[in-house]
């Protein structure tokens, strides 16, 4: 793939598409972990991570594996193994080797297993045909517009804090609301032309 | 087993969507037709009254350390299933909810509900459950694509209800036109329209149940004063 492709793609998975504000992948966490600018930095680092690794690994899983076994049909159950496994191994070294990363995700690791962005990534790198390449700079791009949400969206929380709005919106809707209305302002990057 | 008390639960009470708050990111993005929507929603029953059923009927013998990993490994085998028959017999639908599909694999509901009820009852009231909380999912679905179709393009039942053939299931269905689709409010049709919709559901939902809540507390302290007078 070329350098200009590459770029269309990362662009396009930061800002144009980005996964939470027009594809709807991730929300769960993107409402659970955002209260807290440091934590919503966590959970979007470990995203990334996770999602770079995952479409790396399951590259090679689908097409090493799957596609001369004939076995296509089964890639959902295959990439949700391979998720759960490696977010397990990446919990496991990062106590080894890396215990005050480790620490400051706590209980948001193993959460990324159900996070519908990891598998999301994934199999949208089978649908669109991307190449090894083509399918890591998706995922930690695609990574990346999840950590860039989620942070902006955090620090719009911290001031909805001090905000009077009425009763019946405390807590859930009034963080949809303003997802909404965040959302509206990424809007403003759709139909860019890249190249 | 109160097959009345669990459909309550399901739908109103205990809903999945609207009280649980599980399974969010389709709910948002497939809202757009009521195709799409009530598609969903079905495939999402069949699969959670299947996992359901599976995982009430194998949970004495799953070890404790490894349940969750069993329980994907059940859900996802579901899933590809459903995909696949989805695929083969309406191959549009297929099409139009695209990836989401497949991700139902992690949809919090389904884990869910296997983790906090099939775990431990029996068989017949784990069927109950899935078809109950379905139906209760397929609900809101419906309720948000109605809103965000009928206000977004003037449109009811697209892809669905065609005026001239019924109702089609190859998406083909151009709805019922209720006004002319340039005065409607295109936001609500736009991913922006599928979070505010579901904000406002849930703000309704929080002061129907504080109403309902105050008025059983009102009720109660009634029956106390006339329970003291007596």
């Amino acid at each position: 793939m070329s350098v200009t492709k590459l770029l269309e793609i990362a662009i396009g998975a930061i800002l144009i598409n980005n996964f939470i504000f027009s594809q709807f992948l991730g929300c769960c966490p993107f409402l659970g972990c955002s209260s807290k600018v440091d934590t919503a930095t966590g959970m979007g680092l470990a995203v990334v991570f996770v999602m770079g690794l995952a479409s790396a690994i399951c590259y090679v899983v689908y097409d090493f594996l799957l596609v001369p076994l004939g076995l296509e049909f089964l890639k959902t159950l295959a990439f949700i193994l391979v998720i759960a496994a490696l977010v397990q191994f990446v919990e496991m070294f990062l106590k080894k080797a890396v215990p005050s990363l480790y620490a400051a995700l706590g209980i948001y690791l193993p959460l990324i297993t159900t996070n519908c962005a990891v598998l999301g990534v994934v199999l949208l790198n089978v649908q669109n045909n991307y190449n090894f390449l083509g399918s890591v700079v998706y995922g930690i791009t695609g990574g990346l517009g999840f950590m860039l949400a989620i942070v902006l969206f955090a620090s719009v929380r911290e001031r909805i804090a001090y905000a009077d709005y009425p009763e019946c919106f405390e807590g859930f809707p009034i963080c949809l609301v303003s997802a909404g209305l965040v959302a509206l302002a990424f809007m403003g990057f759709s139909g860019m032309q890249i190249f | 087993m109160n097959f009345k008390r669990q459909l309550k639960e399901g739908v109103i009470t205990n809903n999945p969507i609207l009280v649980q708050q599980l399974g969010m990111c389709a709910t948002m993005a497939i809202t757009t037709s009521l195709f799409n929507g009530v598609g969903m929603g079905l495939s999402v029953l069949i699969i959670l009254t299947c996992c359901n059923v599976a995982v009430s009927a194998v949970r004495k013998f799953i070890p404790d350390e490894i349940r969750l990993a069993i329980f994907v490994v059940i859900i996802a085998g579901f899933v590809t299933i459903v995909d696949l028959l989805l695929q083969a017999f309406i191959p549009a639908l297929s099409e139009s909810l695209g990836v989401f599909i497949p991700l139902i694999v992690v949809n919090c509901i389904i884990i869910g509900r296997a983790e906090a009820f099939c775990q431990k009852n029996p068989v017949g009231a784990s069927f109950v459950d899935g078809i109950t909380q379905g139906l209760g999912y397929t609900v809101v679905l419906v309720i948000m694509c109605v809103i965000r179709e009928l206000l977004g393009s003037g449109r009811f039942g697209g892809g669905l209800i065609d005026l001239a053939k019924g109702i089609t299931l190859d998406g083909t269905g151009t709805g019922i036109q209720l006004f002319n689709s340039d005065y409607g409010a295109s936001i609500l049709t736009l991913p922006v329209g599928g979070f505010l919709t579901l904000g406002f559901l849930f703000a309704a939902m929080q002061a129907a149940l504080k109403k309902s809540a105050k008025k059983k507390a009102a009720a109660a302290k009634t029956e106390e004063k006339e329970d003291e007078a007596a």
